[in-house]
């Protein structure tokens, strides 16, 4: 199938806003509906993606992968890997202020980043991992974008299953009033360790599918800027505790963010080397600014929902009345 | 033995530097309830506004009560127009804003100053010798520095009616406000206090090292480690943290590679959230 230039451009821009849209699911989870702080998502993403990488990849002799095993087999340990990390780190942190969780979770993101960097004999350092294998013969853009699509949608109707669930309305309970959730008998550090973990695990697959999309990765695709502020900026923007509202928020910033890459192209050529600084202090003043006028996000969080009765009988509504009484 | 005392040197130097960090970002936890993510880049402010009036000619040490003032004012700008607004919210806004904040500090450094490494003096600085051991006379200066710096804060936390009301609002917010303690303008000198700490601390690792629109933001991990270390929210705790976290980097690289002295601040601080999350000096967990 042969491509036209700007079809080919629209493709990579929705397969990527699809992959934000992913990672933009799992911080919801954690902050949006449990209030966790977790700002190393570009850790859990890193440690997906090369895991999948090292699995799947074609064998070299620079670094201890490739093993050439199938994708599956990749994703799925991205998601293992993902999960134990985020059982570490929740671990030593759940039962403390969210603000150590930030700490944690931002130094273990560095770390990762250093180890990335460092440790050739298992990542390959800074040459990064090529040759890693479309999943499933996925092979053209296209039928990439829609098993992206598929992944999405999977992982967004069994999000809105969680939110609706009991357990989901305990995490929200945890967000409101721990005290409370707690003087009801629940174990919080327990729920809150759920979160982390399926929220974290993800991250890590979203991790694994960025690395099967673009086929190699580097250890520079793993600042904290590209994921974890990109994806903080999304679920503000789009919703913070609104599963629609994170991959709205996901797209439509990416498109701001993919448009600004076009517009510093216009920029004088002195300029150009500074692009990528105007880029980030744009959406840094972006963020700052939603935060100052909309803080509840495009779309707000729907307080009501996932309620299985609603006590307060509409106008109008026949009550039911229970037979016999 | 000559290399270990070698990097004692290099660690109290550090040790210093983090002092100073991490005393700002005690502060402002005791007093706003928050990590402050952007202190780093308030620091890389700091080291930059002073470079800037260092190329108008002055010394270093000229420039840092200037550029102490320039970060102050501007520390106080950032928190008047975005984080009092925030406040009302949960702390936990403030601390999405300030990551924003310093990326966004960062980026506004590197255009104005150019990505590129610089230095406040060209030249290199004949070292005093003790013996095998080596110690230039910037080292002398950044430890006397922050002796005096942490004086200062000592005798101003101790001795003057805003010290006192600060230290009273970071123990009890409710009990403070209700001996009508005016919060507004505690939260404003604690900015500055912070600020013109950051700002040594940003000038203090110019002069050991470069500066760098990122020298701020890799040195955040090891002030919060020393900050934890010491106990949040007590800025007398953040000396003892800084001094042990800036001593154990150093020290490290006699047994690993240089580039994971951050992994070494970081798994103190881990091993510290296990076994005495309040910190050394029971802090607020």
């Amino acid at each position: 199938m042969e491509l036209s230039g700007l079809l080919f451009y629209g493709i990579s821009l929705l397969t990527l806003a699809g992959i934000y849209g992913i990672l933009s699911l799992g911080l919801n989870l954690q902050w949006g509906f449990t209030g966790q702080f977790n700002i190393g998502i570009a850790g859990f993403f890193a440690i997906g993606a090369y895991s999948t990488a090292i699995l799947t990849a074609a064998p070299s002799n620079s670094f201890v992968g490739g093993f050439d095993l199938p994708t599956p087999v990749g994703l799925l340990v991205a998601v293992i890997m993902s999960g134990l990390l985020s059982v570490v780190i929740g671990w030593v942190t759940m039962r403390l202020r969210t603000d150590y969780l930030a700490i944690a979770t931002i130094g273990i993101a560095e770390i990762i980043r250093l180890l990335l960097k460092n440790e050739d004999w298992l990542t390959n350092g800074v040459r990064g991992i090529p040759a890693i294998p479309k999943p499933l013969g996925l092979d053209s853009p296209l039928a990439f974008l829609i098993g992206i699509i598929v992944v999405l949608v999977v992982v967004y109707l069994l999000m809105e299953a969680a939110r609706k669930s009991p357990w989901g309305r305990v995490l929200r309970a945890i967000r409101e009033n721990e005290n409370g959730v707690m003087a009801a008998g629940k174990n919080i550090q327990r729920f809150r360790l759920e979160a982390f973990v399926v929220g974290s695990t993800v991250m890590g697959l979203a991790g694994g599918l960025y690395a099967h999309y673009f086929g190699f990765i580097s250890p520079e695709a793993f600042e904290p800027l590209f994921a974890t502020f990109l994806v903080w900026v999304m679920l503000i923007a789009g919703g913070s505790g609104n599963n629609k509202g994170a991959i709205l928020g996901a797209v439509l910033i990416w498109f701001v963010w993919s448009g600004s890459e076009l517009a510093t192209g216009y920029l004088p050529a002195e300029w150009q080397a500074q692009a990528g600084a105007v880029r980030v202090l744009l959406v840094a003043i972006l963020l700052q600014v939603i935060l100052l006028t909309r803080p509840q996000g495009l779309l707000p969080e729907d307080m009501g929902a996932g309620r299985t009765s609603d006590p307060t009988p509409k106008e109008g509504r026949p009550r039911k009345v229970p037979a016999g009484e | 033995m000559i290399d270990f005392l070698q990097l004692l040197v290099y660690g109290v130097v550090l040790g210093s530097i983090l002092t100073l960090g991490a005393i700002g970002v005690s502060l402002i936890f005791g007093i706003l309830r928050f990590a402050h993510f952007a202190h780093g880049d308030i620091m890389t402010l700091g080291a930059f506004s002073a470079l800037a009036v260092v190329s108008l000619g002055l010394p270093v040490l000229v420039a840092l009560p200037i550029a102490m003032a320039i970060t102050a004012v501007i520390a106080v700008v950032i928190d008047q127009t975005i984080y009092r607004r925030l406040r009302r919210t949960a702390p936990v806004i403030l601390l999405i804003s300030s990551f924003g904040m310093a990326l966004g500090l960062r980026s506004l450094i590197q255009l104005i100053f150019g990505p590129n490494n610089q230095v406040f003096a060209k030249g290199i600085q004949m070292p005093y010798r003790w013996g095998d051991i080596v110690v230039k006379p910037d080292h002398l200066l950044i430890v006397g520095g922050a002796i005096v710096l942490v004086l200062v804060v000592h005798m101003f936390l101790s001795h003057t009616k805003m010290g006192k009301a600060m230290r009273a609002m970071s123990d009890n917010v409710d009990l403070a406000a209700a001996c009508g303690i005016p919060a507004e303008r505690v939260v404003m000198w604690t900015w500055i206090l912070a600020g013109c700490l950051a700002t040594a601390a940003g000038v203090f690792l110019g002069m050991d090292a470069q500066l760098h629109p990122v020298m701020g933001w890799n040195i955040l991990l090891p002030v919060f480690a020393a900050t934890i270390l010491g106990g949040i929210g007590k800025p007398y705790g953040a000396i003892a943290g800084g001094m042990v976290i800036g001593i154990a980097m150093e020290l490290s690289t006699m047994v690993m590679p240089p580039v994971y002295k951050p992994a070494v601040a970081f798994a103190i601080m881990v091993a510290m959230l296990i076994w005495r999350p309040q910190g050394i000096f029971k802090g607020q967990a």
